[in-house]
């Protein structure tokens, strides 16, 4: 709730204005019947007029009933009036509350957005992306029809009933009971029906969902299917997924049917008890012909808003579940930094002292880590899986935040550094890279627009995918992602490794991120940036003894901590996991000369 | 999720299309035609209730009596009644049409989905096919029972009424009728403008939906390069875009009944002023003028839903011209007609009539080009003896999947021909090759059920000591005993609930219940743990023993034990041999494969397996 509270900020102005043209709509339509009733009573027929004081006052103010009756045309006129009144307050109603809702869905949308992209990394680990763009589409298109129509429908409807008893019961009391006897069960029964009739909705829903994904199985197996030439048990499968969801449809709709027809049934006969009871008191001269025609004019226009409240209400719970669902992502907690955080310059050497490190409490990754990588020099880490080497480079985008030990960088601890600084100026090529739905050029320039095309292909030149994009039928313009062209593993990377580049790094990671292309595209790739870059620390995560051979420096990583570190010329006279790498040259020397022996 | 932005709105309005989906709608033409009877009924009762009125004015009012009013009320009652019947009747006779003709076309389409050939799959995404069998399919359904409704209510009604008034009163009648065609003018542009401002609408609203997948799949991304203020500054420009055009819509929307009404309140009026004269007069009675009223107000509706019908058809026709394609679409690889006369087709095989198959596979001179591609193979010639193992080795696009797709069928080739036994596979049926046929894919496919179920997809009829026989013969049986429920296990949708290493076993349990003459694997480059690697090899070795079999290689120890290595390299074979023949030339196979050997080797030390 205060999230609709703090939603409505700015727009409580419309949804005022929303009701108040709602309020004039129903009396301007009230008064239509009025009118008509006067013009028969007491205009064209004699009886004395009859009704609210403004329509008596009305009466006299154009000259009582001669006068009238010798310009009938002005009745006509005042009608149209009253009908373009009428309009124009249903027209501002309408107007009104879309703005306000419209308002608010972007107001949310935008929320929503800004508010995940701020997120803690970790968050988005584990995120189920599925259900999130589900709570940011049909949720908050949930919450925006029920802003929209519903909530100025209930006033609507309230307001109907509460007008038009003011107006009817001085008319005539008892007629007036008669003409509200069945609205309250009207409505009582649009509720409760209405309740059982979401329920049926929901499992032809479902049904329809065990379809569709048979259906998409069926897609999606196609080759295993007729691998095994199983055409005729998936057609049977499907027909009888298909069957059932037509069997709960057709339920759910005869069901709507029984709806329909009893509550019609219901609201004819409210009309006809008015007619007939009318009738009586007519004869009897308590009430006149205009009065009756008020009374079964008003009832037209009072049931079908009755109805549709029963089914508001019946269906408001979904707009409350949606909210909560909504309120839910609002209140995660977004990444924040320390009020005293600086932004020195990202240039020293990088020191890791003791630091461990766990993403749950029992299951430590890092283990009193420490280390030092040079300013300027390129370093490898060699580890296993599960070893914490990804971890640990993550650590240095602040992407996760140690707790214990000490990470810095020129001697500044990490975690005074603000984010936002410090991820500007260290890259980091992630293992599984995401291209956004543009084309290859702005995918590249991503960090900046504005970069010149030059600098878009001097760096796809270093990440060794210029070629590759040129031959695309479209080049550069070729879009990718969702919408577009999908790329191989390998030609994700390169680009991503080109965006990168762009950035104004001073420290450069690579996640892995080079085992996706071959061993020559990555030597070229780390030849070319050698070449280009001048103080820029780099540290890459790999398996190839080609690429880790030519680091300055060689770590290897296992079980959370350091155990060897030193030059290729070093690791490779030691005992240990990079020699078992290294040996696999010879491996293969002995394989072969036993082969061809 | 689907992004795709399709035309959803076609100009001409396409009648033999419209003919041709009736057809769809022949079983249910009885409900049709009692849908037509209850909605004249309908209307007729919609105009008598008025008439009602105005009788009981006229009669008692006027009057001051209350003799008949028992016949009246009577009468009343049974209007009640038939109208509440005939609501039923008709809300009844458009779901049958609607959930029937749904049914129907699906049937039809899925039908139809069986058959067509892998080119169609090549060029028609998985979405784009789901988009058309549920919600076009929905929609087709939706306007053919209810424009059925929405148009007999409304020209019954409307020509019921405008009778009526010209009975009771012609001069007053035409002119209230004569507003009539600016109504429907009016009417008409609306709807058209309406619906076009909601295509608007929805079509950003798939561009958000796209927004909101990117912000929240590329998050991580995006934060690596700091990019949040700049993909929410163009995210805003959408949800201004969405605002501005949800509340232009709106605008429209809530600008047409107010005009409509005014329009009808003009003829009112003039009824009003006319009319009321006329009853001073004593040309017509009090009754008739309150039924004019009532008539001029009621007259709006009809007109309303009749406008209606035009958008709606021109926004249904866009979706049927696709359902119909779809449902008419030609496979590219089709049994002739006395093929299927003696094999049966892939519904109603005729099995009593199939050869036995050895396993001889030759190809002569086969040439395949994909439509509208470039040449994959040229004059390629191979011939495999019933029983060996042959493994493809070479780069992506090198040809290799192309010639397992030709073995199974999946495509034919453009000139040549492929001999199974010696007998052009394209002189017996589709499916007495593919049910001979193992097929093993690299990245397994597995369907919504229990292992069990999974399992038994290869043969129908099999036990379930055979399924389990099967899970054990490659080693599946450990882990399957370790789950839940052991071989009843749901395997969630796509397997999902499984690992990768997990669904290749059940897939490879699946191929060797199947029992095929010929084997086909597309092996897996994914990486799976040691462990598992060892149960696939061991899996892979087992089922491919006695069998032809081939394999797109990419793992060292697969290839090495291959009967036959052949090196394909721009869709030829550029080496043949044995491991050590082809070590020995030390040409492609030897670079291949010392490549393979250290990255394997890499990988394995550090306790992965292969990695794409």
């Amino acid at each position: 709730m205060l999230l609709v509270r703090s939603l409505m900020k700015g727009n409580t102005g419309y949804y005022v204005g929303a009701i108040l043209s709602t309020l004039g709509m129903v009396v301007i339509n009230y008064i239509t019947p009025l009118l008509l009733s006067l013009v028969l009573d007491s205009v064209l027929g004699e009886t004395e007029p009859n009704g609210p004081g403004f329509m008596i006052a009305w009466y006299q103010w154009m000259g009582g009933r001669q006068a009238l009756l010798n310009n009938l045309w002005i009745c006509g006129l005042w009608l149209v009036l009253l009908n373009v009144g009428g309009g124009l307050f249903q027209f501002l109603n309408g107007r009104l509350s879309a703005v306000a809702s419209e308002n608010i869905a972007r107001t949310l949308r935008n929320r929503l957005y800004n508010h995940l992209s701020r997120l803690e990394f970790n968050y988005h680990v584990k995120a189920e992306t599925g259900d999130l763009i589900q709570r940011c589409t049909s949720d908050v298109e949930t919450v925006r029809r029920f802003l929209s129509t519903q909530l100025v429908q209930i006033v609507r409807a309230v307001a109907m009933m509460v007008i038009a008893l003011c107006i009817l019961l001085p008319l005539n009391r008892p007629l007036t009971l008669v003409a509200m006897a069945m609205v309250p069960l009207i409505f009582l029964f649009s509720m409760l029906f209405f309740r059982l009739v979401i329920k049926r909705f929901r499992e032809s829903d479902e049904a329809e969902g065990v379809m569709s994904a048979t259906l998409q199985e069926n897609l999606t197996g196609m080759r295993v299917v007729r691998a095994f030439g199983r055409q005729r048990f998936e057609t049977e499968k499907f027909d009888q997924r298909s069957s059932d969801f037509r069997r709960k449809t057709d339920h759910f709709l005869k069901l709507l049917a029984w709806y329909w027809s009893a509550s019609d049934f219901m609201c004819m006969a409210q009309t006809g008890l008015v007619l007939i009871v009318g009738i009586f008191l007519c004869i009897r001269g308590e009430i006149s012909l205009g009065t009756l025609v008020v009374f079964t004019q008003y009832e037209s226009m009072l049931l079908w808003p009755v109805r549709q409240m029963g089914r508001i209400l019946a269906d408001m719970g979904k707009s409350m579940v949606s909210l909560d669902r909504l309120d839910e992502i609002l209140l995660q907690k977004p990444e924040s930094d320390a009020p005293d955080s600086v932004e020195p310059p990202i240039d020293g050497d990088i020191v890791f002292r003791n630091v461990s490190f766990a993403y749950n409490d029992d299951n430590p990754v890092l283990q009193n880590l420490s280390l030092t990588i040079p300013r300027g020099k390129t370093v490898a880490i060699l580890g296993a899986t599960g070893s914490g080497k990804s971890t640990l480079v993550h650590l240095l985008q602040r992407l996760y935040e140690y707790r214990s030990g000490s990470i810095t960088i020129g001697g500044v601890e990490l975690n005074r550094i603000k984010k936002r600084w410090l991820r500007e100026h260290v890259g980091i090529v992630l293992q599984e890279p995401f291209l956004y739905s543009k084309d290859i050029r702005e995918n590249i320039r991503i960090v900046n627009p504005d970069l010149p095309e030059e600098a878009v292909f001097e760096a796809a030149h270093i990440a060794c995918i210029h070629e590759g994009i040129l031959e695309f039928e479209r080049g550069y313009d070729t879009i990718v992602g969702e919408r577009g062209v999908t790329l191989s593993g390998g030609q994700k990377q390169r680009v991503a490794i080109a965006r990168t580049l762009l950035k104004d790094n001073d420290v450069l990671i690579f996640d892995d991120s080079l085992s996706a292309v071959d061993t020559q595209t990555d030597a070229s790739i780390r030849a070319a940036l050698k070449h280009s870059t001048k103080n820029l620390t780099t540290i890459i995560i790999s398996h190839r003894i080609t690429t880790l051979s030519e680091a300055d420096l060689i770590f290897v990583l296992e079980d959370g901590h350091i155990v060897q570190s030193g030059t290729h010329e070093e690791l490779s006279r030691q005992e240990g996991l990079y020699k078992r790498v290294c040996s696999i040259q010879n491996a293969l020397e002995t394989e072969l000369g036993q082969t061809l022996a | 999720m689907q992004f795709q932005e399709e035309q959803d709105y076609t100009k001409r309005f396409d009648l033999t299309l419209w003919k041709r989906l009736l057809k769809y709608a022949r079983p249910f033409y009885g409900f049709l035609a009692a849908l037509c009877v209850c909605m004249v009924i309908n209307a007729v009762v919609d105009v008598v209730f008025p008439m009602m009125t105005r009788y009981a004015i006229d009669n008692f009012i006027a009057k001051e009596t209350v003799a008949g009013l028992g016949g009246f009320i009577a009468l009343y009652l049974l209007l009640l009644l038939v109208q509440v019947l005939v609501i039923f009747g008709f809300q009844r006779c458009a779901s049958k049409v609607e959930v029937g003709v749904c049914y129907t076309i699906r049937k039809l389409a899925f039908e139809k989905l069986q058959q067509l050939s892998f080119s169609f799959y090549d060029k028609t995404s998985v979405g784009y096919l789901m988009a058309r069998m549920t919600s076009d399919t929905q929609r087709l359904a939706d306007t053919i029972g209810w424009t059925l409704i929405d148009l007999v209510w409304g020209s019954v009604y409307m020509v019921l009424t405008a009778v009526a008034m010209l009975y009771y009163n012609w001069k007053l009648a035409l002119l209230v009728l004569s507003v009539l065609p600016v109504l429907a003018v009016v009417s008409a542009y609306f709807q058209s403008v309406i619906l076009k401002n909601h295509r608007e609408v929805r079509k950003t609203n798939s561009r958000i939906t796209g927004a909101f997948n990117e912000g929240i799949m590329g998050a991580k991304t995006t934060k690596t390069l700091v990019r949040e203020d700049r993909n929410f500054e163009e995210f805003q420009v959408l949800t201004n875009t969405m605002r501005n055009s949800s509340v232009r819509a709106a605008t429209f929307s809530s600008i047409y009944m107010p005009i409509v009404t005014s329009l009808g309140s003009i003829v009112t009026g003039l009824a009003l002023w006319k009319g009321g004269y006329d009853t001073l007069s004593g040309a017509i009675s009090l009754g008739t003028l309150v039924i004019f009223i009532n008539y001029t107000v009621s007259f709006i509706e009809p007109v309303r839903s009749i406008a209606n019908i035009f958008s709606e058809m021109q926004s249904a026709q866009a979706a049927a011209e696709r359902v119909v394609s779809l449902v008419e679409t030609e496979p590219d690889i089709v049994d002739g007609p006395e093929i299927t006369a003696v094999y049966g087709d892939q519904f109603s095989p005729k099995t009593e009539n199939w050869p036995k198959i050895h396993g001889d596979v030759d190809f002569e001179h086969v040439s395949f080009q994909y439509k509208g591609g470039e040449k994959v193979l040229s004059d390629f010639t191979l011939h495999v003896k019933a029983g060996q193992n042959i493994a493809l080795v070479g780069e992506t696009g090198s040809g290799k999947s192309t010639i397992v797709n030709l073995i199974c069928r999946f495509y034919e080739p453009t000139e040549g021909s492929i001999l199974i036994d010696g007998v052009d596979y394209r002189q017996r049926s589709q499916l007495w090759l593919q049910s001979h046929l193992g097929y093993v894919l690299q990245s397994p496919h597995l369907f919504s059920g229990t292992v069990r179920e999974n399992i038994r997809y290869g043969r129908l009829d099999a036990t379930d000591e055979e399924v389990e026989r099967a899970a054990e013969m490659v080693r599946a049986d450990h882990f399957i005993s370790k789950l839940e429920k052991g071989y009843d296990t749901d395997v969630g949708e796509g397997g999902n609930r499984l690992s990768t290493g997990e669904k290749q076993l059940i897939s490879f349990a699946r191929a060797i219940l199947a029992n095929p003459a010929i084997f086909v694997l597309d092996e897996a480059t994914s990486s799976i743990d040691t462990e598992t690697e060892q149960a696939i090899q061991y899996a892979i070795s087992k089922m491919l023993s006695g069998r032809t079999s081939f394999i797109v290689a990419h793992r060292l120890s697969t290839i090495k034990n291959a009967d036959r290595i052949l090196v394909i390299s721009q869709g030829r074979v550029i080496e043949d041999g044995t491991h050590k023949q082809l070590l020995e030339k030390r040409g492609h196979y030897y670079t291949l494969y010392t490549n393979q050997f250290k990255e394997e080797g890499e990988l394995s030390a550090l306790g992965k397996s292969l990695e794409a």
